[in-house]
């Protein structure tokens, strides 16, 4: 449990977050592997993890029928995968697929909600951290809309 | 550095002959041209443009994209979208182009020495930043590390795939490449050039950032930038506008107080930065 905490204290995710909250979430904490090719979370399925990538590279993808996924982002160190466990209905809105080997840290959704509402500031520095990422995402995403290197129409 | 001022006969093309051209995507191709006359060849600074005459069909103004110590030849990335630049790369070898040039401000290679040089550029703007790349490759001890971040909008859409794989090769430099949208095949980056500084190691107090790419994704890089703690005024933008003179007297390039032709296209940050978010400019 030791390495666990270090591990989540040194992810840019949580940087300079309080350690008693780091002590407090590491039980809902667990090393997983995802070698490449394969899924990690399915659009529609329960979302109940999230993921601190440690190593490798996730892809995010959207699939419509008669049509070839689109990979519209991809995740690496440092960064996070998956924030639908922390708003109903909790299911992923996306699929997400290992194009290297991935080590990451996956964070109990469920664990870590309850946590949130017994502690509030914890609650509080997580929500913080989530919206940052969900703004630059947006960003991101307009950014991706706006298709800058498209012929000028 | 070159100016505008050192040219002679500003207005009067040189006749330089097509050489060949090597297509980068599906529209977009690298073409080599060679003075007709071997002595009249010419130096530029990384950053400047030339106006490239297509008897017959107009003119237009192109950013070189070839080694700035090559006096014997002039390189353009062209992307094919209107009637001249078509006729541009639609030239038969030893065909004639008309050349006026070079003109307007270069990047800031002399400033950038002893330090960071951060190359982003987004599309086409990667040929106005080749040559500083050029540049810090063969003068690699005068720099700090080079860091070239470049976003297209497809795989297919990347212009120089193999340089970009040898530049990464190079000591003490990072190169990252990202796309906009990804087919399943592609296994590098997808997402926005901006996604990729968190990969970069960049660290701003000794760096100067050059950036070109669409004015739009100029905005959000400049953005994201001062987030990171660059300093603004030592950001540089490569500017577009229509410029027809390249010489500061029709006025088709005004941009607020400046004319691109003239005072640009490179420009400090710092001095632009009111007018980006001007739409009627």
């Amino acid at each position: 449990m030791e390495t666990l905490e270090r591990i989540i204290a040194e992810h840019p995710f949580f940087a300079g977050l309080d350690h008693g909250f780091i002590t407090l979430m590491v039980s809902c904490a667990s090393n997983v592997r995802f070698k490449s090719g394969t899924s990690i979370l399915k659009e529609g399925d329960p979302a109940n993890t999230f993921y601190l990538i440690r190593e490798g590279r996730a892809a995010v993808e959207v699939s419509a029928p008669q049509h070839k996924p689109i990979i519209i982002a991809t995740l690496g160190l440092g960064d996070i995968l998956g924030w639908s466990w922390l708003l109903p209905p909790f299911q992923w809105k996306f699929n997400a697929r290992a194009v290297e080997d991935v080590r990451a840290i996956a964070l109990d959704g469920e664990c870590l909600r309850t946590k949130c509402e017994e502690n509030h500031d914890l609650g509080y520095e997580v929500l913080k951290r989530f919206a940052q990422i969900m703004e630059q995402r947006l960003d991101a995403t307009l950014l991706q809309l706006l298709d800058v290197y498209g012929a000028r129409r | 550095m070159i100016s505008t001022s050192s040219i002679t006969e500003p207005m009067v093309p040189e006749r330089y002959v097509f050489r060949g051209f090597t297509k980068e995507t599906p529209d977009t191709f690298t073409l080599t041209l060679e003075p007709e006359n071997e002595a009249s060849g010419t130096l530029f600074q990384p950053g400047q443009f030339s106006m490239l005459w297509v008897f017959g069909v107009g003119e237009l103004p192109i950013s070189i994209s070839g080694q700035p110590w090559q006096r014997d030849r002039l390189v353009y990335t062209v992307r094919s979208v209107g009637q001249a630049t078509h006729a541009l790369v639609s030239q038969k070898v030893g065909g004639d182009v008309g050349v006026r040039g070079p003109f307007g401000t270069g990047w800031p290679i002399e400033a950038a020495r002893e330090r960071d040089v951060i190359v982003v550029a987004g599309g086409i703007g990667l040929a106005p930043l080749r040559p500083v790349i050029y540049h810090v490759l063969r003068n690699r001890k005068q720099y700090g590390r080079l860091v070239v971040l470049y976003g297209a909008r497809s795989p297919r859409d990347l212009l120089y795939r193999k340089e970009l794989s040898s530049w990464a090769r190079e000591p003490d430099t990072q190169v990252l490449v990202t796309v906009d949208y990804g087919g399943i095949g592609w296994r590098g980056h997808v997402g926005v050039v901006t996604t990729l500084f968190k990969y970069a190691r960049l660290q701003p107090s000794r760096s100067i950032t050059m950036v070109c790419g669409p004015e739009i994704m100029m905005r959000f890089v400049t953005r994201d930038l001062e987030t990171y703690g660059f300093k603004r005024e030592e950001i540089y933008l490569s500017m577009e506008r229509n410029m027809k003179c390249a010489v500061g007297f029709c006025g088709h390039c005004q941009y607020g107080p400046y004319f691109i032709c003239r005072d640009g296209p490179v420009f400090p940050y710092e001095n632009i930065r009111p007018l980006l978010e001007k739409y009627e400019l």
